[in-house]
């Protein structure tokens, strides 16, 4: 057993110093509290709607979420709104469809199935309404950024006058946490830039909170099935091991050897 | 060994094993007599296997729902962790998967190297073990290009560029490599290919791995021969057999771990980021398993010849057993090799945790004395250890450890014949 302690302080020294290593670039990020961090993080699902109203009504102008389909919105695990309000949400978007039996495109409301309407029609298009930089697709924004739900919140909060030894081109904006800090997009928040619908006060740090909830969401839609599964696994694994080394130490009291 | 003598007690069995022996295989390797004193670091053997057979059960589940093309490689990825049910379960078993892998097989190759497993009579399980390291490296590099992100991309690039410093033919070899003139959807259907083909030949050089090792029998922490079947040996089953299982079952708590709570922390979060040739990442990063090489290939300025230093960093393992010159096998019994072993494992460390760091200033010179460490480690002071070093004496049997310790092998063989 001695050995086993061993064994288990050197595979976590070699993950800490690997983890660490990657995290090298260090800024210091907002903090705030993640409903859906821990052993059993799950969504605030008011705050996922929320951000889904942020999302809809500022971020979707510019940025696609071309992974996610209007059904996502109903599943499990999400935004729970209810079918009818998911339905209403989809015939709310113009879908292009077709070609009819006449070989035209045409227009319709939105489906369940169909997914989210992509604010530009390709990249140079959307390149070309904002100034020659690509507003990136948001489905996995949260895990294709090294700090995660933090720097997007951070982000969301950092842009500040700039430093009087910076200067700023057109259209470029200075942010505190952009790597670089220098970003394409103007402050897309404001204090009350939306209208909650459930009464909550719409600050940029709320706004910011909601809307990183909905993409931390978008970006793993199945993360409250992971913890609640990845749970039971490790509880169903430690007393499998339990019971294993009782049986181990039985059987080898057999012989004359330590195990 | 008590196999050729098996005879099964049903007349049926003995029929059927008269054509095909397998019931003497199954008996053989119930009953193959195993060191009783193995410590945990042994049961890293079974440990692999396991993680092999993960890796192709999720991988042939994966298959089935990936697609190999430049422009879907990435949509059909997200498709897997959306919409097919349980998808994210078996990407990120097989992504983290991955990483476990390499980990045990680390682990598994220095446990090796403390012990003295790779020496006579065991140096060709031991080249078989490199040539699995060797594909297993191919293999999850080929499986990181396959989600087709940023870094799937420039790491394909980066890497199949390497053989460009083939004089006079490289440029023609990388554009045979690539099917084409730079990284695009010839590269990605073939690295497919040869990503579901590797893990195969994998499986048949583990076999081949493990019927060689069933030849000498297992080394052990005391490094010294034993008799099979005697005193110091338990049969395979049960007592190694539950020993590995509680084992892996530890083992398998730290794996869901990551597949369940951080299952994208080992992954670059540019490969998040579908793949764009107009766009260089700010660091290109191997995944951490390939760091140590990655440290060596750019600690040395020219090209050529840090691909050669590479390449020569896991070649000169293959000849380690004839590089130690050393007849005792185990550390405990070389107090000099056991500081050595220990130096080296953190030069191991140093060279992975620099090659993830740009390589300048500081990094590059860290990376430049811990390149040179590592050969010199190989050539220069396991050879002459062999010679200069006093080792302690080592025991007779495993069950009596002390008594009548002899300093060298061969005195300790001919003391025990004259007991018999």
């Amino acid at each position: 057993m001695k050995n086993l302690f061993k064994l288990f302080s050197i595979i976590i020294i070699i993950i800490a110093s690997n983890s660490y290593s990657f995290a090298a670039e260090k800024v210091k990020y907002l903090k705030t509290d993640w409903s859906f961090k821990g052993l059993f993080g799950k969504f605030d699902r008011a705050s996922l709607q929320r951000g889904y109203q942020v999302y809809t009504e500022v971020c979707a102008s510019c940025h696609s979420m071309k992974y996610l389909s209007y059904r996502n919105l109903s599943e499990p695990g999400g935004p729970e709104f209810s079918e009818a309000q998911a339905k209403a949400i989809a015939a709310s978007f113009e879908v292009t469809d077709g070609p009819n039996s006449d070989g035209e495109m045409f227009t319709r409301p939105g489906k369940l199935s169909d997914k989210f309407v992509m604010p530009y029609d390709n990249v140079k298009a959307a390149q070309a309404a904002n100034g020659g930089a690509y507003p990136p697709d948001m489905s996995v924004l949260v895990k294709a950024r090294g700090g995660g739900v933090d720097y997007i919140y951070s982000l969301l909060q950092g842009y500040e006058e700039a430093p009087s030894n910076i200067s700023l081109d057109d259209g470029v904006y200075y942010n505190k946490y952009m790597y670089g800090n220098k970003i394409r997009m103007a402050a897309p928040l404001l204090d009350g830039l939306v209208e909650y619908g459930d009464g909550t006060n719409a600050t940029v740090e709320q706004m910011s909170k909601d809307v990183t909830t909905f993409l931390m969401w978008s970006a793993e839609p199945h993360l409250e099935s992971r913890h609640q599964m990845g749970f039971k696994a490790i509880v169903y694994l430690i007393i499998l091991t339990i019971l294993v080394y009782f049986s181990m130490k039985k059987i080898w009291s057999r012989v004359e050897s330590e195990v | 060994m008590s196999d050729h003598d098996y005879r099964p007690k049903s007349k049926v069995g003995q029929w059927f094993n008269d054509r095909l022996p397998l019931l003497t295989l199954a008996n053989h390797l119930t009953d193959y007599p195993t060191p009783k004193n193995l410590n945990y670091w042994w049961t890293f053997g079974g440990i692999l296997t396991f993680c092999l057979i993960t890796q192709i059960v999720t991988g042939l589940t994966l298959a089935m729902h990936y697609i190999a093309h430049a422009d879907m490689a990435f949509e059909s990825v997200e498709h897997i962790m959306r919409d097919v049910n349980y998808g994210w379960l078996i990407r990120y078993i097989h992504a983290n998967g991955a990483s476990m892998f390499f980990l045990a097989v680390y682990i598994h190759i220095f446990r090796s190297l403390f012990y003295g497993s790779y020496k006579s009579p065991r140096e060709i399980i031991w080249i078989l073990g490199i040539i699995i390291y060797l594909l297993m490296m191919a293999a999850a590099f080929m499986g990181y290009v396959l989600p087709w992100g940023q870094m799937s991309f420039w790491g394909a690039t980066v890497i199949t560029n390497l053989f460009s410093a083939i004089p006079l033919v490289g440029e023609g070899i990388v554009t045979w490599l690539w099917g084409g003139y730079s990284v695009d959807n010839p590269t990605l259907t073939r690295f497919f290919t040869l990503h579901y083909l590797i893990p195969f030949l994998i499986l048949g050089l583990v076999v081949l791995h493990i019927w060689a090792l069933h030849v000498p029998g297992n080394n052990n922490p005391v490094g010294i021969d034993i008799k099979k079947p005697s005193k110091d040996t338990v049969p395979f089953h049960p007592y190694i057999v539950i020993k590995d299982g509680f084992a892996l079952l530890m083992f398998m708590i730290v794996f869901a771990f990551f597949v369940f709570y951080a299952p994208n922390i080992l992954g670059h979060a540019d490969n998040y980021i579908e793949a764009n040739p107009m766009v260089t990442p700010a660091h290109i990063v191997p995944e951490w398993y390939l760091l140590p090489f990655y440290a060596i290939l750019r600690s040395v300025p020219d090209k050529l010849l840090g691909v050669v230093a590479m390449l020569s960093a896991i070649l000169i393992l293959a000849v380690l057993p004839w590089l130690d010159t050393s007849k005792i096998r185990s550390a405990v019994f070389r107090p000099l090799y056991k500081q050595f072993y220990w130096i080296l494992v953190a030069d191991v460390l140093i060279l992975g945790y620099v090659g993830a760091m740009p390589a300048e200033g500081l990094y590059l010179l860290i990376a430049r004395v811990a390149t040179a460490y590592y050969f010199l480690h190989f050539l220069v002071i396991l050879p002459v250890l062999g010679f200069k070093e006093k080792t302690l004496p080592v025991p007779l049997s495993i069950t009596e450890p002390v008594l009548g310790g002899s300093p060298n092998l061969a005195a300790a063989r001919n003391k025990e014949s004259k007991i018999e």
